[in-house]
């Protein structure tokens, strides 16, 4: 293998070299970006790209090429940079000329002038984004994507990184050995490993001796709010510039970025010598305090990646393949393989989580289609294919939902908890707003990226009263489940952002929230201590087993469906039959809820066309759900 | 100004620069003090051009160190650069308007325009390039008049002849603006207005550009790309012309030409480092504004030894302090003097784009703007605005200590003009941004479109394709969204009609309302969406707040007031609490909103169109009621409806079939499939603007006759049972129906047809909501009254059978409130309630007859 270590290490002198060979025309910068294509379509290349999602900044040697794996959470103004410059030196009048793409400081040796004047510069535009982790992702996407790239970019023993490490360590250390060694077959030819880590070493104390001063300098005495959507969040985020096609990317999109890492101590310099000097002239001064500390944080803490490449994803479940679309052997290969063997996956998945669900099939089944319904589309406002499901008849102020989430969050990609009492209703920030001293977007609880799994705890609601925000938060709730969209306040005006969540309600009675389908649980077996009886359920589990529960779910969601015109007749028979029958009953809506049923039905069993008899188990299973429901009110009743 | 030595003759200088041409050089020359006394010297040298000074200002050493013009901008752009050039402008001998001895001129000092000259330009005064400066000018001069300024193909000369000859022959009596009142059109526009400056004295001339577009193709391209060049030369022209007319007037200082509405008018998405330097015109919402910023524009030094005083102008936002004092060489002893420098004003001022241009899923983008002097505290956050002004980019300050520099710049606008897009609504309904959307194709597809015979039905079915049938319910929502004329009846003291068409739905929950409303609200560029449970009164019209930076009250307007000359889509009616529904009374009718609070009363305009959902009170309707009992709205708010629909699921086997279909398709049609069959949402919203802001229908003979017919029709239906079943407000519906049925012909002329399809719906309508449940006949004043006629029947009948009995029953002074129920009851051949009966009870009491104390009747 030749030298991995000058696109990784260095990418900034592979640019300089394409630069100067293609100086006079401006096509350099595709040739840039072909370049890297190239060389991180090799064998795994993108594996040996440091992620910033897994080591820390300080570990990661600036201008190296490293990937992020975030959502968007702000878009900040487009700015304009010097896309090409010239320096003199003043000495001997030489003048060269250097690039500034994929750069925050324009560069110059020290007996160097940047000459602003020159006729050969260029100006380009280029955006920034405000990235963060995906939040609410689940601990064990991380560490299955990490696992076989892990610790190389500090082979020595300083850095082991911190992990959670969950209750099923056996399966982690399996997982762990047989990376270990392919650690051991990639020494060698990690030749670079040695003079990589020599220069780090010094870096490092820079980068971190200037946080440490950051840290004590009076500018940024509060601490900096990273402005993740969900509270308790931990990673780097990020300042994402982009140089094409931006007007592609969208808030709350999840990227996988490739780019040059920029953590230059120049760059929290520059800042403050404008803050001290925008208090002698105001004239220059274009921002407030804030929306510096906001626009220009210290590079340590939120460093800067100019990218290369950018990539959307369609989810982030590290055991697909990463695009599914494409026409490639391999991905129809896996799709394939795995359709081979999807109704034993099915069927463990379903006793999996019966037993979650405390013997209740019914209810069981309808969580799986919960968990792989997606909004595929939209009708102008209808978004069509949500499944909110209600989950009513948990038992109250126990641990279950809890231990619930704790199961769905091994099972998805990214999921969050939300206790839903009076407290946390009135005083939660629920959605993102902006805000205009400091020109940023302030990230809400339901700014979360596509597919995620939102349970929404109403067991613990008391009565109370709920003020302004509370009900401003309750309505919002209520919009995402019906629309999929949430209203981000601009202050002077809302804006709608669709928005594709899963959200699964649990509660006692009827939830107070609107769902698609409510599904009373009826516990078959109570066990004296819920919470042993949970976690012995994971652990029960195979981590082979539970990584293809995780597959099923991902991959479904993301198959395509169609009806046949056969069925759609006989489907039309059957409603007209329903409503003779019974027209009270039987409404729109129900035939809504029931098409939705077959197609999640017919999908969870790998089936992309509707038949007869799915559509008939639809209906069964509605039916049985509705009995169940009208047997609780007769309950109730009796009790009022 | 009474300094000593040099200074006198610089600030001759200085005026004589400013009256002509005020280029930026102006307000940042800060030519050495060698130079100076070259200047004054020059002055008598050269006499076609005096103050050559301004000229070695320029020398192209100069231009090289500027900063506020990186030459790699004009690299990009077509080259401009005027810096260099200007020497250039005063060397033409008809720039100077120096030159030119007019009193006028003269006597009206010059202010400087800051919007122009970016004051942080850097003027570095090669003293190499003197000579060098001398040879060019001298070269320049035997060119003559074919003379273009530097790095433009700007001739001043001609410039300045061709803006006189726009000002003085530009007319266009078709362009119509909201500004002209009392121009007249047929005259030469801006003469008119320069008397108007005369007369107002108000020293500045807004200049559409488009009027000058059509006017000299040539001069318009030059006054977007070298804008720093022209608009001084304009500026120059007008003065000319002004105080040629007007000799003795007398200004605040020299006219200001302010262009606006440049056609590169843009989103601020568009932006790119191609606008940089040229005029622009973008269009987005004040966000914050910064407090004033006092910018020095020239110190004034006085030396604490010997009294000595210079005065330096400001270089790249910094002054430097003379550290020696020329006239006893004494080291710092200058000192500054607060009071006799100048200060120019200058506000920092965020524009946010405006949500209309906002693609989906992104953030909104922002963009700094500097005011300056005039135009300081013109807008405030939340005001929508044009702004025309100069595109700028400045490079991050150079830090002396730090070799490398940060490789990006800061962008902002220098503001030359301001237009609210508020505030001109409050005039009339002027939508000229929209208006320019269309192009000529779009328009003649629209046009196309509403040839169509069937445009009426195929629009409906356009409208929320994924909600089933409910055909007139869609109608209805359609009309609405094109609305009625606009009728103005202020000099006979009606004031204003109602052209907006208000529309109820009232029905079973779960019949896709809801989505209906969204619906609307996705497609109205101004709609507002607002839930009844969440609203309060306070939401929906607007309230006062203290801004927390100024400490000045400020209206923040609510839902209603936002969706002006829009709808506003209540949710929930029937959720909704008593007072918060009052405020809408106003709003329906007058299509005002009076505000009296916090000190602030005004009277805001709310000319919405309200598309309200409830209902009915028992959660299913109860077809055995009337519409008012089931939702249990106020009549008065309901007679203001133009059209109640209700929502009813009907129960037919053939409409199960469609629906099944149609919902089986929704589930596994792919998206584009979907687009295809129906028209496009923006081709509709297209057609509605189209129709919205051009055609204005006015009644026919025939239709009147129709109308009128129509209104006899419905009062004679009443009549006949001893009641009135129409109203005024009823035949005003029926008007605005047929207005708005004939806009969605494109037809300006409502005929016969458009009529019929107005009674129709509004009988539809009416069939609907205003059905007397017991009779089963149509009866208008369920919503005007609240109660239908035979109900009023029944209880006056019940009221004299009450009577009869209590009389039957002799002279007994005082009786028993049960028995007297109990015996009613026995005798009433239907059911008597006690409600019933205490009606009757009080309809008697009214009469004087009898009262009613606690338990015991007494008769009177």
């Amino acid at each position: 293998m030749p030298c991995v270590g000058d696109w990784l290490n260095n990418p900034l002198s592979i640019v300089q070299g394409i630069f100067a060979q293609n100086v006079p025309n401006s096509d350099w910068e595709k040739k840039v970006t072909e370049y890297f294509k190239e060389k991180l379509k090799e064998n795994n290349a993108t594996n040996w790209v440091p992620s910033l999602n897994d080591v820390p900044v300080h570990y990661l040697k600036p201008n190296s090429l490293v990937k992020f794996r975030c959502m968007v959470q702000d878009m900040f103004d487009p700015e304009f940079y010097m896309g090409v410059y010239e320096t003199v030196d003043p000495n001997t009048n030489a003048r060269v000329l250097h690039f500034g793409k994929y750069r925050d400081v324009a560069e110059c040796g020290p007996q160097q002038e940047i000459d602003l004047n020159s006729s050969q510069t260029v100006t380009l535009e280029r955006q920034t984004l405000y990235c963060v982790p995906v939040p609410g992702e689940s601990a064990w996407v991380k560490e299955i994507s990490f696992l076989t790239e892990l610790a190389r970019v500090s082979p020595s023993t300083s850095y082991t990184p911190s992990r959670h490490k969950r209750s099923y360590e056996e399966d982690e250390d399996m997982d762990l050995h047989p990376s270990k060694q392919k650690e051991q077959h990639m020494g060698n030819s990690y030749c670079s490993g040695g003079d990589i880590h020599g220069c780090v070493e010094p870096k490092r104390l820079e980068t971190e001796a200037s946080a440490g001063h950051h840290l004590i300098s009076p500018n940024c005495s509060p601490p900096l709010d990273l402005n993740f959507p969900l509270p308790g969040e931990k990673g780097p985020a990020c300042l994402v510039k982009v140089y094409e096609s931006w007007e592609s990317f969208k808030v709350n999109d999840v990227l996988e970025v490739f780019g040059v890492l920029s953590v230059d101590p120049v760059l929290s310099i520059v800042n403050s010598e404008e803050r001290d000097s925008s208090t002698l002239d105001p004239m220059e001064c274009m921002d407030t305090a804030e929306e510096q500390r906001v626009h220009s944080p210290p590079a340590s803490l939120v460093p800067r990646i100019h990218v290369i490449l950018a990539q959307k994803l369609q989810h982030i479940n590290p055991l697909l393949p990463a695009c599914l679309n494409e026409e490639e052997s391999k991905t129809c290969e896996f799709v394939s393989n795995f359709m081979s063997e999807l109704s034993p996956v099915r069927a463990e998945l379903l006793g999996f989580l019966t037993h979650a669900l405390l013997g209740d099939s019914l209810a069981a089944e309808y969580l799986i289609l919960h968990l792989i319904s997606t909004v595929y589309a939209r009708r102008d406002v209808l978004p069509l294919g949500k499944f909110t499901v209600n989950l009513s008849g948990c038992p109250r102020h126990s641990v279950f939902t809890e231990h619930l989430y704790r199961l769905i969050q091994q099972l998805v990609p990214a999921s969050h908890l939300l206790q839903m009492t009076i407290e946390s209703m009135n005083h939660s920030r629920f959605i993102p707003h902006k805000d205009y001293t400091a020109n940023r977007l302030v990230s809400g609880l339901l700014q979360l990226a596509s597919n995620t799994s939102l349970v929404i705890d109403e067991t613990q609601l008391e009565q109370g009263q709920l003020d302004t925000a509370g009900v401003h938060n309750v309505t919002a709730l209520g919009n995402l489940i019906t629309w999929q969209k949430v209203d981000y306040d601009f202050n002077y005006h809302r804006m709608e952002f669709p928005c594709n969540i899963n959200v699964l309600i649990t509660s006692e009675g009827r939830s107070l929230l609107p769902s698609d389908c409510q599904v009373h649980l009826q516990p078959q077996i109570i066990p004296p201590n819920m919470e042993e009886y949970m976690s012995s359920l994971l652990t029960a589990v195979l981590p082979s087993v539970l990584n293809k529960f995780r597959i099923y779910l991902s991959l479904l969601r993301l198959l395509d469906y169609s009806i046949s015109d056969e069925v759609t007749k006989a489907v039309e028979e059957d409603f007209v039959e329903m409503r003779k029958n019974d027209p009270e009953s039987v409404t729109a809506d129900d035939l809504h809820k029931m098409l939705l049923v077959a197609r999640f039905l017919s999908l969870s069993a790998g089936q992309t066309t509707l038949s007869r008899e799915r559509w008939l188990r639809a209906k069964q299973l509605e039916a049985l759900r509705k009995a169940r429901l009208q047997q609780q009110k007769c309950v109730n009743g009796n009790e009022l | 100004m009474s300094s000593p030595a040099s200074t006198p003759s610089r600030r001759r200088g200085k005026r004589g620069r400013g009256s002509n041409p005020p280029t930026p050089q102006d307000a940042r020359s800060p030519p050495s003090q060698k130079r100076r006394t070259d200047d004054s010297t020059s002055t008598g040298d050269l006499q076609p051009m005096p103050t050559s000074p301004p000229a070695d200002v320029q020398s192209p050493g100069a231009a090289d160190a500027l900063f506020s013009s990186p030459p790699q901008f004009r690299h990009s752009a077509i080259p401009l650069d005027f810096d260099i050039s200007s020497p250039l402008t005063y060397g033409t001998p008809s720039s100077r308007v120096e030159g030119t001895p007019r009193s006028g001129v003269r006597g009206t000092p010059v202010r400087q325009r800051p919007d122009l000259g970016s004051v942080r330009k850097a003027r570095q005064v090669d003293l190499h390039s003197d000579g060098l400066t001398e040879d060019i000018v001298a070269t320049e001069q035997s060119l003559g008049q074919k003379l273009v300024i530097w790095g433009t193909d700007v001739n001043v000369a001609s410039c300045k002849e061709k803006f006189q000859r726009f000002l003085q022959r530009f007319i266009d009596p078709l362009d119509k603006e909201d500004e002209d009142i009392g121009l007249d059109l047929n005259e030469p526009r801006y003469m008119q207005r320069l008397q108007e400056i005369n007369m107002v004295g108000e020293p500045f001339l807004n200049v559409n550009c488009d009027h000058l577009r059509s006017f000299d193709e040539n001069l318009y391209r030059q006054l977007i790309c070298y804008p720093q060049e022209v608009i001084p030369t304009f500026d120059m022209a007008a003065n000319e012309i002004f105080f040629d007319r007007y000799p003795d007037s007398i200004l605040e200082h020299q006219i200001q030409v302010r262009p606006y509405n440049a056609l590169k008018t843009r989103n601020m998405r568009n932006l790119n480092p191609e606008d940089i330097d040229q005029l622009i015109t973008i269009s987005g919402m004040v966000i914050r504004s910064s407090q004033l910023i006092p910018e020095m524009q020239e110190a004034f030094f006085r030396c604490q030894v010997c009294a000595f005083t210079t005065r330096v102008e400001i270089d790249r936002g910094r002054i430097a302090e003379p550290s020696v004092c020329k006239n006893c060489n004494t080291m710092h002893s200058m000192a500054l003097i607060h009071n006799r420098s100048m200060f120019s004003d200058k506000q920092m001022i965020k524009l946010q784009e405006s949500p209309e241009d906002m693609p989906a899923g992104q953030t909104p983008h922002t963009v700094v703007l500097f005011a300056h002097n005039d135009l300081v505290d013109k807008v405030q956050p939340g005001d929508r605005v044009n702004v025309t002004g100069i595109y700028r980019a400045v490079p991050i300050r150079v830090n002396p200590r730090v070799s490398s520099v940060k490789s990006v710049y800061k962008t902002h606008i220098d503001v030359i003009h301001y237009r609210k897009t508020d505030s001109k609504r409050l005039h009339a309904v002027d939508e000229e941004t929209e208006q320019k959307r269309f192009t000529e194709e779009r328009v003649e597809i629209l046009k196309e479109l509403s040839r169509k015979a069937d445009i009426y039905e195929r629009l409906a079915l356009a409208l929320a394709p994924s909600i089933y049938e409910h055909e007139d319910i869609k109608k209805g929502i359609l009309l609405q969204l094109f609305g009625g004329s606009r009728k103005d009846f202020t000099h006979t003291g009606r004031g204003n009609f109602r052209a907006e068409i208000n529309i109820l739905l009232c029905g079973d929950p779960g019949t896709s309302k809801s989505q209906l409303l969204q619906y609307v609200y996705n497609l109205v560029p101004r709609g507002q969406y607002t839930s009844g449970r969440g609203s309060s009164a306070v939401g929906l019209t607007a309230c006062v707040m203290k801004d927390p930076e100024t400490r000045q009250l400020v209206l923040q307007t609510g839902a209603l007031v936002l969706s002006d000359n829009g709808i506003c889509c209540i949710d929930e009616f029937d959720k909704m609490n008593e007072s918060t529904r009052s405020v809408l009374h106003e709003v329906m009718e007058q299509q005002t909103l009076s505000i009296a609070k916090a000190g602030i009363i005004c009277q805001l305009n709310a000319r919405t169109s309200i598309l309200a959902a409830a209902n009915p009170i028992e959660s299913q309707w109860n077809p055995k009621k009337t519409t008012i009992e089931n939702i249990q709205l106020p009549h008065t708010l309901l007679s203001r409806f133009d059209l109640i629909f209700l929502m009813l699921d009907p129960r037919d086997e053939a409409y199960d079939r469609r629906l099944a279909r149609h919902l089986v398709s929704l589930y596994y049609q792919s998206e584009e499939k979907m687009e295809e069959e129906y028209m496009d949402m923006a081709v509709l919203r297209d057609y509605i603007a189209y129709a919205r802001s051009y055609v204005n229908p006015r009644l026919g003979e025939e239709a009147s006759q129709a109308l009128i017919e129509a209104y006899v029709d419905m009062r004679k239906i009443g009549s006949g049972r001893g009641m009135v079943s129409a109203y005024p407000r009823q035949l005003e519906s029926l008007i605005r129906l047929a207005e708005a049925h004939a806009k969605v012909r494109f037809s300006e002329k409502v005929e016969t047809t458009d009529v019929e399809e107005a009674k129709r719906l509004h009988r539809e309508a009416l069939k609907q909501s205003a059905t007397d449940p017991r009779t089963g006949i149509v009866d208008i004043s369920i919503l005007t009254t609240g109660m239908s006629a035979t109900a009023r029947k029944r209880k006056e009948e019940l009221a004299q059978a009450l009577r009869k009995l209590i009389q039957s029953k002799g002279k007994a002074p005082s009786l028993k409130y049960q028995q007297l129920l109990d015996d009613l009851r026995a005798q009433s051949d239907t059911a008597v309630t006690k409600e019933m009966f205490e009606e009757a009870l009080r309809a008697l009491a009214d009469e004087d007859f009898l009262t009613v104390t606690g338990k015991t009747v007494r008769l009177l």
